[in-house]
C-alpha cells in the first residue's frame, strides 16, 4: 500500500501545526465559535449532542495494522475504548475532548493518517472499492488513483470554499460495490478498443433530503487528463451553485437546475481551457504511486481446498469469504453488526485482534467497507479457519454479510445533533426479530439502510428496504422505503405509505420480508422480486 | 507581478489593507462591472460574489485594480474568479474585500489575490504563521509554487 515520503509527510505534519494553532486561538478566546467552525470541521472535528466527534479519513479504505493499532490507542487513550465505522470509509471518535484533538491528529500523522477535510465544505475522503486489489473482476486497481486524487484534491486552493461537501468514489469493476453513482463524482476505470485506460465519468449523484443518482457525463476520459477535468467540474460548480440556502448547494442540484447536458457543456468548454494550464500530473508520478500497489508476493500451488468439517465455519465461510483474483486466496470479510449491536462499532481490543489477523494473515492489509464492516482481503483458503477461530474468540465471527442483520445505521439522535430520530435501537429490534440464521439464510441478501434524519448518512435511498426516521409532531416516526441500490443497476428506493412507531417499523419490515418469501420465485433475491411486480402487492402486505 | 514577500500597511484610512505588490495602488475608487464597461477611462472596477468574471477579459488592458468582494467566508465564489482573471493574464492588483479571515488568506494569495481589504482587521503574527505553515504545495495554482509532483520528478523540469 502507499507509503508517505518526506513531502507527503511534511504536509500531514503542517495541518497539525495549523490546526494546533486554530485550537489554540479558539480556546484563548482569538476566535469566535463562528469563526472556529469551518476550520475544525475541515479537520473532521464536529460538535455533537453530547461532545466533540472525530472524523479519520481512511483513504480509499485501506488501511494496516500499525494504523489499526493506532486507531485502537486513540480509542483506549482519548475516548471510551471504541471507534465507529462509518458509510464513507471513515472512522470516527464519538466522545473527544477539543483540547486534546490536535494531540489525536498528531499520534494520527505517526502513522500517515490524518482528518483532513472529512467534513466541512471540501473534497472528502476519496471513496473506493473495497475489494480493491483482491477481486477478481476488476480492470486494475483503483487505488493508485484514488490516492492521486487524494493528493491532488488536498488543500485546493481554488476550492478552499465550496458550495457544500464533495464525495468523489473509484471502482475498476463491472459491479459496483461502493455505492459509486450516489456520489458528486463518480468514476469507474474502463479499457478502451486500444487498451487505453481512462474513467468513466458519473457526476451529480447524491443522497441526502434530495437524492440523485449521478449520470454519465463521459465514456472515457483519458486518464491522465482526470485532475483537469475535476478542476473543470468543481469550477462550474463553484461559480455557478446557489449561495443563498444551504440546502440547494450540492453539486447534484446545479446539475438538476442546468439540466445534465447544459451541465456537461460547461464543464466540457471548461474543461479545454483547464487542459490548456498544464497541470495534470504526469505519468510519471502514477507510476510512482502505482510501484506502492504492486499486488503482494502471492504464493503459488496453493491448494484451493477449504475443510468444512466445523459446521459453524462451513456457515461463516459460505457467507463471508469472496472470490480473489490469485489462486489459493480469498477475501475475508469481518462483520460488524453483532445482533444486538451497534453498526459499525468495534472496540479497542478487537481492532488489534484485526490487526493481528491482518499482520499475519493478510500481508498486513485491511480495508474497511462502506457497508460499516471490516475486510481481510488476501488470506490463504487454507488459513480460513484460524481467522475464523481468531474472530469467534473476538466476537467478530457474525455470518450476515449482506444479510437481513447486516444493517447499515447511522448514528441518530443517539449521537448526532442533526438527527430527528433513533437509527440505532431500531437496527437493533429489527436484527434481533430476524436472529434466527436459518431464516436469515432463507430471506438471503437483503440490505436494510436506516437514517434518522434526511440528510442520509444511513443511505436509506439506497437500501432494498430504507428507513428514514423524522419527527412528528415531537415523536419518532418512520418512514418505510423499498427498492432502492447502490450496484451497478442503481436505484433510489421510493416510500411505501404512511410511517409507524419503533414498534411499527420492525412489523412493517417483517411484513414485507414475509410478503417476499410468499411471492419469489427460484432464485430471487428481495430487489429482484420487488423489481418485477412493483409497490403495490408490496404495500398491501404492509398496510393490510 | 511586483511580488513582494512581506504585506505593508497603505494608504491612510485603510488600517486594514494589506498588500503584496510594489507598485504604487491605484487611487481612484473601485465601480461596479456595469459602472466600469460604461466609463471608458475607469482603471478600478469591483467584482461582487455573483458577478461574472469572463465579462472583464477583453477590458483587462486598462484595469489596475479588481476587487473581489466575499460578502461571508463561506462563499468561496472569489476564489474562481482571481482564478480566472490570473488566467487570462491579467498582472494587475487582485484585492480581496469583506469577510475575509486570517485562515484563507493563504489560499488567496495562491489564487493571485495580492491584497487584502477585510472588514475586520487581520492579526500580522497569526498571518505571518498561516502564511508560512505549509512548505509544500500538492497542485499547481495561479502562484509560482512548484507543486510535490514535480519536486518528486526534477527530470520533467522544463519538460
Amino acid at each position: 500500500m502507499y507509503k508517505y515520503d518526506h513531502y507527503d509527510q511534511a504536509m500531514v505534519d503542517a495541518r497539525v501545526a495549523d490546526f494546533r494553532d486554530q485550537t489554540r486561538r479558539r480556546i484563548a478566546g482569538l476566535m469566535t465559535d463562528d469563526q472556529f467552525k469551518p476550520l475544525r470541521l475541515k479537520n473532521g472535528l464536529y460538535l455533537q449532542l453530547h461532545a466533540y466527534m472525530l472524523r479519520v479519513a481512511i483513504p480509499y479504505g485501506t488501511l494496516n495494522s500499525r494504523q489499526m493499532r493506532k486507531l485502537a490507542h486513540i480509542a483506549r487513550t482519548y475516548d471510551r475504548g471504541y471507534g465507529h465505522f462509518t458509510t464513507r470509509q471513515n472512522i470516527q471518535y464519538n466522545w473527544i475532548k477539543l483540547e486534546q484533538a490536535p494531540d489525536i491528529l498528531a499520534e494520527l500523522a505517526t502513522v500517515e493518517m490524518h482528518a483532513i477535510q472529512t467534513s466541512g465544505e471540501s473534497i472528502r475522503n476519496v471513496s473506493a472499492d473495497h475489494y480493491a486489489g483482491a477481486a477478481a473482476d476488476e480492470v486494475i486497481d483503483p487505488r493508485p488513483w484514488a490516492e492521486m486524487l487524494r493528493q491532488m484534491t488536498t488543500f485546493m486552493p481554488e476550492f478552499s470554499y465550496l458550495p457544500r461537501k464533495f464525495k468523489i468514489c473509484v471502482i475498476a469493476s463491472d459491479e459496483d460495490r461502493a455505492a459509486m453513482r450516489w456520489h458528486d463524482f463518480g468514476l469507474r476505470i474502463v479499457r478502451n478498443g486500444a487498451g487505453e485506460i481512462g474513467f468513466e465519468v458519473y457526476p451529480g449523484g447524491g443522497m441526502g433530503r434530495t437524492p440523485f443518482i449521478a449520470y454519465k457525463a463521459r465514456d472515457f476520459l483519458p486518464a491522465n487528463q482526470i485532475f483537469s477535468y475535476l478542476q473543470a467540474v468543481l469550477r462550474v460548480w463553484n461559480r455557478h451553485a446557489r449561495r443563498d440556502n444551504i440546502h440547494k448547494q450540492r453539486m447534484k442540484i446545479l446539475v438538476h437546475e442546468l439540466g445534465e447536458e447544459e451541465f456537461t457543456r460547461q464543464v466540457e468548454e471548461t474543461f479545454q481551457h483547464v487542459l490548456t494550464l498544464g497541470s495534470d500530473f504526469p505519468q510519471a508520478e502514477y507510476d510512482r504511486i502505482a510501484a506502492y500497489f504492486e499486488p503482494p508476493a502471492f504464493e503459488t500451488g496453493l491448494s484451493e481446498e477449504i475443510d468444512r468439517s466445523d459446521p459453524d465455519f462451513a456457515v461463516w465461510v459460505d457467507q463471508q469469504v469472496a472470490e480473489h483474483k490469485a489462486p489459493g486466496y480469498a477475501i475475508a470479510n469481518v462483520s460488524l453488526k453483532p445482533v444486538g449491536g451497534i453498526a459499525g462499532d468495534i472496540s479497542a481490543e478487537q481492532m488489534e485482534v484485526v490487526a493481528d489477523l491482518a499482520e499475519r494473515y493478510s500481508f498486513d492489509e485491511l480495508r474497511a467497507s462502506h457497508a460499516q464492516n471490516l475486510v481481510l482481503p488476501h488470506v490463504r483458503k487454507q488459513d480460513l479457519y484460524a481467522v475464523w477461530q481468531a474472530l469467534v474468540d473476538a466476537g467478530l465471527a457474525n455470518a450476515n454479510l449482506d444479510l437481513v442483520t447486516d444493517i447499515i445505521a447511522c448514528p441518530g439522535l443517539d449521537y448526532c445533533s442533526l438527527a430527528n430520530a433513533r437509527s440505532i435501537p431500531v437496527a437493533q429490534r429489527i436484527a434481533e426479530r430476524f436472529e434466527d440464521e436459518a431464516r436469515q439464510k432463507d430471506i438471503g441478501e437483503l440490505k436494510i439502510k436506516i437514517s434518522g434524519c434526511i440528510n442520509a448518512c444511513g443511505h436509506h435511498h439506497a437500501g432494498h428496504i430504507g428507513i428514514l426516521g423524522v419527527d412528528r409532531k415531537g415523536t419518532e416516526n418512520y418512514q418505510l422505503l423499498l427498492g432502492g441500490s447502490g450496484d451497478e443497476n442503481t436505484t433510489q428506493a421510493k416510500i411505501t405509505g404512511p410511517g409507524f412507531d419503533e414498534a411499527g417499523i420492525v412489523d412493517a419490515v417483517e411484513r414485507a420480508v414475509e410478503h417476499y418469501r410468499v411471492i419469489r420465485e427460484p432464485g430471487e433475491r428481495f430487489l429482484d422480486t420487488y423489481r418485477r411486480v412493483g409497490m403495490d402487492g408490496f404495500k398491501e402486505a404492509i398496510y393490510g | 507581478m511586483a511580488e513582494s514577500g512581506n504585506p505593508t500597511p497603505q494608504a491612510a484610512g485603510e488600517a486594514n489593507y494589506l498588500r503584496f505588490r510594489e507598485d504604487i495602488p491605484a487611487d481612484e475608487p473601485a465601480v461596479s462591472l456595469d459602472a466600469f464597461f460604461e466609463q471608458p477611462n475607469a482603471v478600478s472596477v469591483r467584482i461582487e460574489a455573483g458577478d461574472d468574471p469572463e465579462r472583464l477579459i477583453p477590458h483587462l488592458a486598462r484595469v489596475r485594480l479588481v476587487e473581489v468582494d466575499f460578502p461571508k467566508f463561506r462563499d468561496g465564489r472569489g476564489f474562481s474568479t482571481a482564478r480566472i482573471l490570473r488566467e487570462a493574464g491579467y498582472t494587475g492588483e487582485i484585492k480581496a474585500t469583506g469577510d475575509v479571515l486570517v485562515d484563507l488568506v493563504y489560499f488567496m494569495r495562491r489564487c493571485g489575490f495580492d491584497s487584502f481589504a477585510p472588514d475586520v482587521a487581520i492579526d500580522r503574527d497569526v498571518l505571518e504563521g498561516a502564511l508560512n505553515r505549509y512548505p509544500y504545495v500538492y497542485q499547481h495554482a495561479a502562484d509560482d509554487a512548484v507543486p510535490i509532483w514535480q519536486l518528486r520528478h526534477p527530470e520533467l523540469a522544463n519538460g
